[in-house]
């Protein structure tokens, strides 16, 4: 099987699961997952809602107990050495989890003591993402008291403060307002090296700036891997062509008969072609009386690798 | 060690929350002041006989307490996140027992400390009393746990109920002498009726270690098996 990241110092793999599934009755939520993450990297699960990213996650966690298959966290595995796995990694899941009737300062405390951390390094860590993520201020007050994007921000905090070596962020940068997701970016980019980190997102774009590699699942299976360039390139030309116009079911269609890996869109349509021509589409139109507000091209992105993959958009 | 750090904040929890630590001892006090009324009507209600029934209610009431806060903590994004952390279904155990152990500790205090005011005596060794108390504390708290591990928040007082009226079925303020065939008998199998004898023997009798060890043992071997199928349960839940 294929790292999906480079090389590892000692040989061991942050994370291998071969064949993982899971079953809830008759639906088959992850089934027969390979994974094989190096030491280090950031690597993306990417699919649509119900795709099975959490569920994989949570079975990496310990959490879940899978129905088939099998998982290794730092050499350990995740059936029979569940606590050895839950000493080497830490959980920002998708729901803010923190404690209400605590401060900031009492919430990652108990997170980092509860991994083992000493007084001292709770005190400075704690610190330190406090100051990041903009919570100093506010430090020692209840967290019931924050507004909604102070105890998200808080949550992501209490994951990151025990430096683990492995950490799966779940949707981390779910309603952060902009700032503070670009503050995290450069937090979690910082982490690499040391710590593998394993993100689900729904942002195109914060895995295509993050991650090292990806894996696209949907309906439960990883339907591609790679680096978010090869990803990329996996996609018939290197740009996709945008043409924004009011096209009746006719002009759609005569442009299919030209350009068969075309995609409807709200605004028009996109077509994955390096060699279109737009003088063409424009002399295809007018015929039809449809006046294009405009035509450009733009570079391929995750989102069209997976409607390359599926036929249907990541956000569907 | 990680689970102190966890009963830290469960402690922290109820010690900010005023209302439900007020009523948890206000509610054996008030309990106290008006059964001890009785009194002249019937010898069983004297502090002596009154104060251990008194005490052992404010337990089960901290069984219902207990139970919805790990029913409610089950139920909370929190608790998955504390799932992942290295701690043991014995220090989940621990963790939320030991602040609801100490509320038990200082309803019985307090019950104790009105009802020498009211002319309660110890004839015997009050080490006993503590140990009896202390044991059926755990057991009432480890109840908690066993319900709060495997019922959802809402359902608590289903399971709960059913422990209150063993409890005062129990003699808490029943004279089980003056009821006695099948309600004695089933009694009996309880540790309820076994810890009250015990309390009781030895603060109006004087009874000593030799007169209550069965007692003792029945309320020690309840309560050594609540604690670990509370630990097994929870084991069971700490992964879907």
């Amino acid at each position: 099987m294929q790292g999906e990241t480079r090389g590892t110092a000692n040989g061991l793999r942050a994370i291998e699961a071969v064949g993982l599934r899971r079953e809830f009755g008759r639906l088959v939520a992850v089934d027969g997952v390979d994974l094989s993450i190096d030491r280090g990297g950031l690597f993306s699960l990417l699919g649509p809602n119900g795709a099975g990213k959490t569920t994989t996650i949570r079975m990496l966690c310990c959490l879940l107990r899978p129905t088939g298959g099998t998982a290794r966290i730092g050499g350990h595995d995740i059936r029979d050495e569940p606590l050895a796995v839950k000493r080497i990694i830490s959980v920002s899941p998708q729901e803010t989890a923190i404690a209400e009737h605590l401060d900031a300062w009492e919430n990652l405390s108990l997170m980092a003591r509860l991994h083992g951390l000493g007084k001292e390094e709770t005190r400075r860590r704690s610190g330190e993402l406090l100051e990041m993520l903009a919570l100093s201020g506010r430090a020692g007050d209840r967290v019931k008291r924050y507004s909604g994007g102070m105890k998200r921000r808080l949550s992501i905090a209490m994951a990151l403060v025990s430096r683990p070596e492995v950490l799966f962020l779940d949707e981390p940068t779910l309603g952060l307002d902009p700032q503070s997701r670009r503050g995290l970016w450069e937090h979690i980019e910082g982490l690499k090296g040391d710590t593998t980190i394993v993100l689900t997102t729904h942002y195109l774009e914060e895995a295509d700036a993050l991650a090292d590699r990806i894996a696209v699942i949907d309906y439960g299976k990883v339907i591609a891997r790679g680096t978010p360039a090869e990803l990329k390139a996996s996609v018939p030309g290197a740009a996709v062509t945008v043409i924004e116009a009011d096209l009746s079911g006719e002009a759609t269609e005569a442009l299919r008969q030209a350009y068969p890996n075309l995609r409807a869109t709200e605004s028009g349509v996109e077509i994955e072609d390096a060699d279109v021509s737009l003088d063409r589409i424009v002399d295809l139109l007018r015929p039809l009386g449809v006046a294009v507000r405009s035509t450009y091209r733009r570079q391929v992105s995750l989102d069209d690798v997976f409607v390359h993959l599926t036929g249907r958009q990541l956000r569907e | 060690m990680r689970s102190l750090e966890l009963a830290k904040r469960n402690f922290k929890g109820m010690w900010r929350d005023w209302l439900s630590l007020g009523v948890n001892v206000a509610l054996p006090v008030a309990l106290m002041l008006v059964l001890q009324a009785l009194e002249s009507v019937d010898d069983f209600f004297a502090p002596s006989s009154l104060a251990p029934g008194v005490v052992l209610f404010g337990f089960a009431m901290l069984t219902m307490t207990s139970a919805m806060a790990l029913a409610q903590d089950r139920e909370s994004s929190l608790f998955a996140r504390l799932l992942t952390t290295p701690l043991r279904a014995n220090d989940f155990v621990f963790a939320y027992s030991v602040p609801y152990v100490a509320v038990a500790v200082i309803q019985a205090i307090v019950v104790f400390a009105i009802g020498l005011f009211m002319g309660l005596g110890i004839e015997g060794n009050a080490g006993i009393v503590v140990l009896v108390l202390l044991l059926m504390a755990v057991w009432y708290v480890a109840a908690g746990m066993i319900i709060g591990a495997v019922t959802p928040y809402k359902a608590v007082t289903g399971p709960w109920t059913a422990v209150l009226l063993l409890t005062i079925f129990g003699g808490t303020w029943v004279n089980l002498e003056d009821i006695g065939g099948v309600f004695a008998s089933v009694a009996d199998w309880f540790p309820f009726a076994h810890a009250l004898t015990a309390v009781r023997g030895v603060m109006i009798d004087g009874a000593g270690f030799g007169d209550v060890g069965s007692d003792l043992l029945w309320v020690l071997a309840y309560t050594v098996a609540v604690v670990l199928l509370a630990v097994v349960l929870f084991r069971g839940r700490m992964v879907e």
